[in-house]
């Protein structure tokens, strides 16, 4: 349990260092831990914030869900033909890379303010990394698996879901753990810019009051349940990784 | 030319034909986007008036100074951590956690530090761009072979002639992926950090452009940001993989 006791040594001396900026910078700007986490206590108790939450949650699921699977199938789909694969690529690197928060606009003259707006949002950043580290999964796949599939005269469908898919998933989950990250800062943007409810528009609010306290208390839910979850999905995909080998 | 670069080409001009067709007959609104070859003019047209060249040379400026920064800041980082083992694979798993951070919510913060002016927006640029290079700079380090190591010790090099001669030339890919990041972090942190606010920028300027419903300013600068960016980025792809494929033939 080495691992666990090292995380939990860094959890320590980010919140040192929190600390002592706060000391160095002053009430100006940051709060400090312990107060933080009072107010968020506070936070989560009061009324309406649950809803809020509910909101987001509900948004970066079917976020989520769309970027997995649809990501998923894209990675398949250009990672079965090497010419797919190659003249996908590129194009979805280069997508990757873009900032997607000025396509905004555009999101939002389609979908309008509100959910629909937020999960597209959230989609879009997830999409490409899973399609992408699919795609190399694939690719990366040993030689003997192409040829086992056509000894065995399986049909494309079989052979991505009995073959492709199981050697592939450690990797895929790998390309999955960071599109988990990017779908919820996609999401929280999008609620940051395009809606009336959940967290990002509190925080968004928060910024534009420039309240401290609240930004402070957002910010660190956000980024425990962030961490959290990166934890959760590193655990199991080290499982994975092991299990397979 | 290579037939994937062929039917690359082939698709994409496609793609915009057939958004020209649909925006033409109506199937896509209007407001929801015009035409590309009007965005195209538009663009022409705007780059001519010379409207915008004051918020481009300030946003380009506060990428290049966020990104160099970053790519400094973030090799000699990577490098010091990469020393203690037990220190990069406790913190792996925070690194992943960092993209899900709005780094934006600091933005506020970051002008009460750094005043107004352009100082937050390169501090925000900077923070999304520098774990790309930390991530990529302990992974390049850790793919050197144990042997190339002991060969620098044979030889008696000093460590810097040996992160020369020796470590430099093998990581570099793996570098270059961390630069290639670093860029692509410090366009999308720059530009979001005037989306929020600011006075001057391509950010502002596509946010002000949208607010006072005015398209033909709005959609010809975001065409002119995902051009830039994706020029940008499309350079610094062909310069890792053909740092990369001379890897794999050595």
């Amino acid at each position: 349990m080495t691992s666990a006791r090292n995380s939990l040594l860094v959890i320590v001396g980010l919140l040192l260092l929190w600390q002592l900026a706060y000391w160095a910078i002053g009430d100006l700007a940051l709060r400090p831990p312990l107060e933080t986490v009072v107010k968020a206590g506070a936070l989560i108790a009061s009324e309406g914030f649950l809803s809020h939450l509910a909101e987001t949650l509900r948004a970066f699921a079917l976020a989520l869900a769309i970027a997995v699977v649809v990501g998923v199938a894209l990675g398949f789909s250009l990672g079965m033909n090497r010419l797919a694969g190659e003249v996908g690529e590129p194009l979805l690197v280069s997508f990757y890379s873009l900032p997607k928060i000025t396509l905004y606009p555009i999101v939002l003259l389609i979908f309008g303010i509100g959910m629909p707006s937020k999960v597209a949002f959230g989609a879009i950043h997830g999409i490409m990394p899973i399609a992408i580290f699919t795609l190399g999964a694939l690719r990366n796949l040993p030689p003997v698996l192409g040829r086992t599939s056509r000894a065995l005269r399986l049909t494309r469908w079989q052979s991505a879901w009995a073959l492709l898919f199981p050697a592939a998933r450690p990797e895929i989950f790998t390309g999955l753990r960071l599109g988990f990250s990017l779908t919820l800062i996609g999401t929280l943007l999008g609620e940051m810019f395009a809606s009336q409810r959940g967290i990002g528009f509190l925080l968004m609010q928060a910024i534009g009051l420039h309240d401290t306290d609240l930004i402070m208390v957002l910010t660190l839910l956000i980024v425990s349940f962030a961490i959290t979850a990166s934890m959760a999905l590193l655990a199991i995909d080290k499982q994975l990784r092991h299990g397979s080998s | 030319m290579k037939p994937a670069t062929t039917v690359r080409l082939g698709l994409i001009t496609a793609i915009v034909l057939a958004l020209e067709i649909l925006t033409r007959i109506g199937v896509i609104a209007r407001f929801v986007a015009p035409p590309p070859s009007e965005m195209m003019v538009g663009l022409w047209r705007l780059l001519l008036s010379g409207r915008v060249h004051l918020a481009i040379t300030q946003t380009l400026s506060k990428i290049a100074i966020a990104c160099s920064l970053a790519i400094v800041v973030g090799i000699l980082m990577g490098v010091a951590i990469q020393r203690f083992r037990g220190l990069a694979d406790a913190m792996s798993p925070f690194f992943t956690a960092y993209y899900a951070v709005p780094v934006y919510a600091f933005y506020p913060m970051m002008i009460a530090i750094f005043g107004i002016g352009e100082a937050p927006q390169i501090v925000i640029g900077f923070m999304l761009a520098v774990v790309a290079v930390v991530v990529n700079t302990i992974n390049a380090l850790d793919r050197i072979p144990r042997v190339l190591r002991k060969t620098a010790a044979v030889y008696g090099m000093r460590p810097l002639e040996a992160a020369r001669r020796i470590y430099l030339p093998h990581a570099g890919p793996y570098l270059a992926t961390g630069v290639k990041l670093a860029v692509s972090y410090s366009f999308i942190g720059v530009i979001g950090a005037e989306f929020i606010m600011s006075r001057i920028g391509i950010g502002h300027e596509i946010v002000f452009a949208y607010n006072n419903f005015e398209n033909e300013i709005m959609y010809p600068l975001i065409l002119f940001v995902l051009l830039v960016a994706g020029a940008v980025n499309g350079l610094f792809y062909a310069w890792e993989k053909r740092l990369l494929s001379r890897r794999s033939r050595s």
